[in-house]
């Protein structure tokens, strides 16, 4: 009746994981009981979870990997006290089956469920109001891309407490993932919550291509498009043309466990080499779909913060380009030890590091936007110079890593995990903070507590430079990565210092969901009323903040970069430019339930698939058949927005900004 | 006059922080690979030190720059002046577009050149005739088998000081990666697969070999020494070997591939003819057996 889903499955006998999730439960418990006791479900249903305004879904996307953060986090915190204390003939307090879930989980979570909602989020939220537009170009599917990748979510953290999570590492590489070396469930959770949210990702990659690609305000050419959009552009792409591979890599996999093939098995003329080239020809684009948009946010930061234009604009956007063609061609980089012979790793070695030139253009060009300005220090500016002294570091070492012979001995030791998480914090999570903060308001209307912002700041930029620099030193010392204890007394002294970071990391987090607190408490008095509260450059700055449903009730006309800047140098403020309107009926998406429901479909069958409960599969695949054709004969897409109304709307609003 | 004034509490751990991170420092570079001993590590750590300092040649200044001109041109400072227009410039453009490129085209040539110099089924430019050994990776233990000797050993390697050593490498099960990190380059052994590796210890010594790619729950443990010997002292302990210890052939070595820790160290006094070719061609029924739940 449930496949292989027995009470076994659930680790009764380990009380850290079961104290854990009893907690988790019951907030989650507490939480929907307030809801319910509120009658606050009508309000969700109708505003955030059939919603397809691109505002909502990019807020839900953030609140989403803002949530899986504490969760990725948790076992970072795992990890760095298991390394500090197991070290000669200790053994820790994890033992390997549990701790090698951990480093797999850990991984996971932070690139898919943390890293990609947060990047996507951002681009979500913020394209349309960039481009002059009223949403993406296709609603639904933006809401159905997210959902799913809700539904991946959930199918990792049920993993926690209902069967494993893979043993394998983060990329599961065969024949270790394979079911001769792992037959428990732990890869298929890993495999099916991948699938899933990576069908979302690929959804949202060909909605957000489509976006700026076909949906502009009138003027706006690609070459008056703010460079934020570039960079989503590029990181778009990249998920159009590499998330397909993944989709197909782990379908490969899948039939391996499943149904016995052997793509990737030791035997009868499988093999595992092909798994680790095609996973890193996905792996290394990923790297550039999350680090792209945060160049994005950096570029608008500076320029902002600075009061002037981006210095080398085509620069910026022709070095874009160039790493989003050339992150395609580097991935063997990733198993130079694999013994490809000198030509090969030469090639790609070389192809790697040309890579750093358009990243080091960028450099320059913030640099020099820098230079000559009127430069204000809010959290976001913070956040960007940190970004700047930080990164430089994480390229030096990741170009000193392409370098074959080099690689040779830091491949895969600590020194890696210190690159990499070098340019993951120092890069996209940095890029991450800078762009909520600074765009918060746009998105709530008011802004968030400056002082705490650079606490948050301050603990995450020494916490990674506590937590990681050790980390170079011990991979230089020999020490490899997902060590579950190791002898030499040597490395104590430096885990422990590399979790004091880590602590000071979570002393970061925890200061942040405490300004988030206090911001939303101090709403009054951090009002954002004119809807451009740090005289920003770009179009999302000329509506108010929060914007409404239609976000423009004129497309604006675009002449030039910077449009929203040339308006106000051209002089009149916005309500004197609206107030002089007219107004014309505006359609906006209906709500429309069809990600929640499909969601609800996937997690069905996914968690069927894992635990081998084919009717439950069965009724999954068919709830999203019939869910899917349910939308395909909906014929009532969209509600109007009178004149009248959007015209009272304005006069509101100049009215509110005239009252300032 | 006043007495010599105690150092302040800042002072002190301001003091003990740099003595403890000067002489963590310094271990490091008398371990791992800051201090190869064998002409494949030491090429290696040349190759490390001079990309870094033709990389920090670049990075120290933008570092600085970044942090002069984020202070310099910050609001408060009348005197700096605002170019609130100032967005191109083409000779700016053409240096720092230049400079990154010229660094990569040195790094590319030292990428080119090392690579080929390097690389791992290379042999060493040496005039002894080089010593062959056989390694297999297991569940989660290290085997090494001497060829033309007719002996193996179990997680501890023994070679003689100054004599190159040309590796062949396969695993029985899953990957792994053979590191010895005071020695040089890594290759991984895979299933069905053959890898080769080329390496000398310039002296005797022990140095800790270990798997850098991870293999599953024993895989912490899958440490083994190598013992570089004076060349009399190896034929010594070949001969030894030879006298003591069982005999390795298909039906011992089905013992070996069940998944065990890593757990001292065995020699065997005889090996049958080609084992390691079978192993690593997968005729061999043992190989790949399911590791169970």
């Amino acid at each position: 009746m449930f496949g292989r889903l027995t009470w076994a499955a659930i680790p009764f006998d380990q009380p850290v994981v079961m104290i854990a999730s009893g907690t988790v439960g019951f907030v989650i418990f507490c939480i929907l009981a307030l809801v319910t006791v509120k009658g606050w479900w009508p309000y969700l249903w109708r505003e955030w979870i059939t919603s397809v305004d691109h505002k909502r879904i990019g807020v839900m996307y953030i609140g989403l990997a803002l949530l899986m953060l504490v969760r990725g986090f948790s076992d970072a915190m795992l990890m760095r006290s298991q390394q500090a204390l197991a070290a000669g003939h200790a053994q820790g307090y994890l033992p390997p089956e549990h701790y090698d879930q951990i480093f797999s989980a850990h991984g996971t979570i932070m690139i898919f469920f943390v890293a990609m909602p947060f990047v996507i989020g951002l681009m979500n939220f913020v394209l349309p109001l960039q481009l002059g537009v009223r949403d993406v170009a296709f609603p639904v599917l933006n809401s159905v891309g997210f959902w799913l990748s809700a539904a991946g979510v959930l199918l990792v953290n049920v993993s926690l407490v209902v069967g494993e999570f893979a043993r394998t590492g983060w990329l599961a590489y065969p024949p270790l993932s394979e079911v001769a070396y792992s037959p428990g469930v732990g890869v298929d959770y890993y495999l099916w919550s991948l699938q899933i949210s990576g069908l979302g990702t690929l959804l949202s990659g060909i909605n957000l291509t489509t976006t700026i690609l076909k949906l502009r305000a009138p003027g706006m050419g690609y070459r008056q498009m703010p460079i934020f959009c570039w960079t989503a552009l590029a990181s778009n792409l990249l998920i159009v043309a590499a998330f397909p591979i993944l989709t197909a890599t782990f379908a490969m996999l899948l039939l391996d466990r499943y149904c016995g093939f052997h793509f990737f098995t030791n035997d009868l003329g499988g093999n595992p080499m092909m798994y680790i080239n095609l996973i890193w020809c996905w792996g290394h684009p990923e790297v550039y779909i999350l680090i792209l948009p945060a160049f994005g946010v950096f570029s608008e930061v500076v320029a902002t913060f600075s009061g002037k234009p981006l210095f080398g604009r085509r620069s910026m956007v022709m070095a874009t380009m160039a790493i989003c063609v050339l992150s395609f061609v580097v991935w063997l980089h990733h198993f130079f030890t694999m013994g490809a012979g000198a030509n090969v790793n030469a090639f790609f070695g070389i192809a790697t590091m040309i890579i750093a030139v358009p990243t080091g253009v960028k450099i320059f060009n913030w640099l020099f936007t820098l230079y000559g300005g009127r430069i204000r220090f809010t959290v976001p500016i913070y956040w960007a110079v940190g970004f700047m002294v930080t990164f430089v570091i994480g390229g030096m070492t990741g170009v000193l890593m392409a370098i074959p012979p080099a690689d040779f001995v830091l491949h895969n030791s600590l020194f890696l995990i210190a690159h990499f998480h070098n340019v993951a914090i120092g890069g996209v999570v940095f890029g991450v903070m800078a762009g909520i903060t600074y765009w918060f308001p746009k998105a709530f209307g008011f802004t968030l507590n400056e002082r705490l912002g650079k606490a948050v700041f301050w603990c995450w930029f020494f916490g990674f430079y506590l937590a990681f620099m050790p980390l170079y030193v011990l991979g230089l010392m020999g020490a490899t990565r997902r060590m579950q204890h190791y002898s030499n007394m040597h490395w104590q002294p430096l885990m422990l210092v590399a979790l004091a970071g880590a602590v000071l990391i979570f002393l970061g987090i925890a200061l942040t969901v405490v300004q988030i607190a206090v911001s939303i408490r101090h709403r009054e008095r951090n009002r954002d009323v004119t809807g451009d509260p740090w005289n920003g450059r770009t179009l999302e700055w000329s509506t108010p903040s929060p914007p409404p449903a239609w976000n423009f009730s004129h497309l604006p006309p675009v002449e030039r970069a910077d449009a929203f800047w040339a308006m106000k140098q051209q002089g009149g403020t916005a309500q004197d430019r609206n107030l002089k309107r007219t107004y014309e009926t505006i359609h906006v998406p209906r709500n429309n339930p069809t990600g929640f429901f499909l969601a609800f479909c996937a997690v069905l069958l996914g968690f069927s698939l894992i635990w081998r409960i084919w009717w439950g599969a069965e009724l999954g695949l068919l709830g999203a058949i019939v869910v899917g054709l349910m939308q395909a004969w909906r014929t009532d897409g969209e509600i109007e927005v009178p004149a009248e109304k959007v015209a009272a709307f304005e006069r509101l609003r100049g009215l509110k900004e005239s009252a300032v | 006059m006043h007495a010599a004034r105690a150092p302040s509490a800042s002072a002190i751990w301001l003091r003990a922080i740099s003595i403890t991170s000067a002489a963590v420092l310094m271990a490091s570079c008398e371990e791992g690979v800051l201090d190869p001993h064998g002409p494949v590590g030491k090429a290696e750590r040349v190759i490390l030190y001079d990309s870094t300092a033709i990389m920090l040649a670049v990075i120290i200044p933008v570092i600085v720059l970044t942090l002069v001109f984020a202070w310099w041109f910050r609001a408060r400072n009348k005197r700096a002046r605002y170019r609130p227009d100032w967005e191109y410039s083409g000779r700016i453009e053409m240096i720092i577009w230049s400079i990154p490129a010229l660094i990569i085209l040195f790094l590319g040539g030292i990428a080119w050149t090392g690579s080929h110099d390097l690389d791992p089924p290379l042999p060493l430019a040496d005039s002894t005739a080089p010593l062959d050994i056989e390694v297999i990776s297991l569940d989660w233990r290290w085997l090494f088998i001497y060829p033309h000797e007719g002996i193996a050993s179990l997680n501890r390697l023994v070679v003689p000081a100054g004599v190159p050593i040309r590796f062949r490498l396969t695993s029985t099960t899953v990957m792994n990666s053979f590191f010895v990190p005071q020695l040089g380059s890594q290759i991984y052994t895979m299933p069905n697969m053959v890898t080769r590796l080329n390496l000398e210890a310039d002296q005797p010594g022990t140095y800790e070999g270990l798997s850098a790619q991870f293999s599953g729950d024993g895989f912490s443990d899958m440490r083994f020494d190598l013992v570089s010997t004076e060349a009399e002292a190896f034929k010594d302990w070949v001969n030894t070997t030879k006298t003591q210890g069982g005999v390795l052939d298909s039906t011992t070595f089905e013992e070996l591939v069940k998944p065990a820790k890593a757990d001292g160290a065995q020699t065997f006094s005889q090996v049958s003819e080609g084992l390691f070719d079978k192993i690593s061609s997968g005729h061999m029924a043992a190989v790949s057996p399911q590791r169970g739940q």
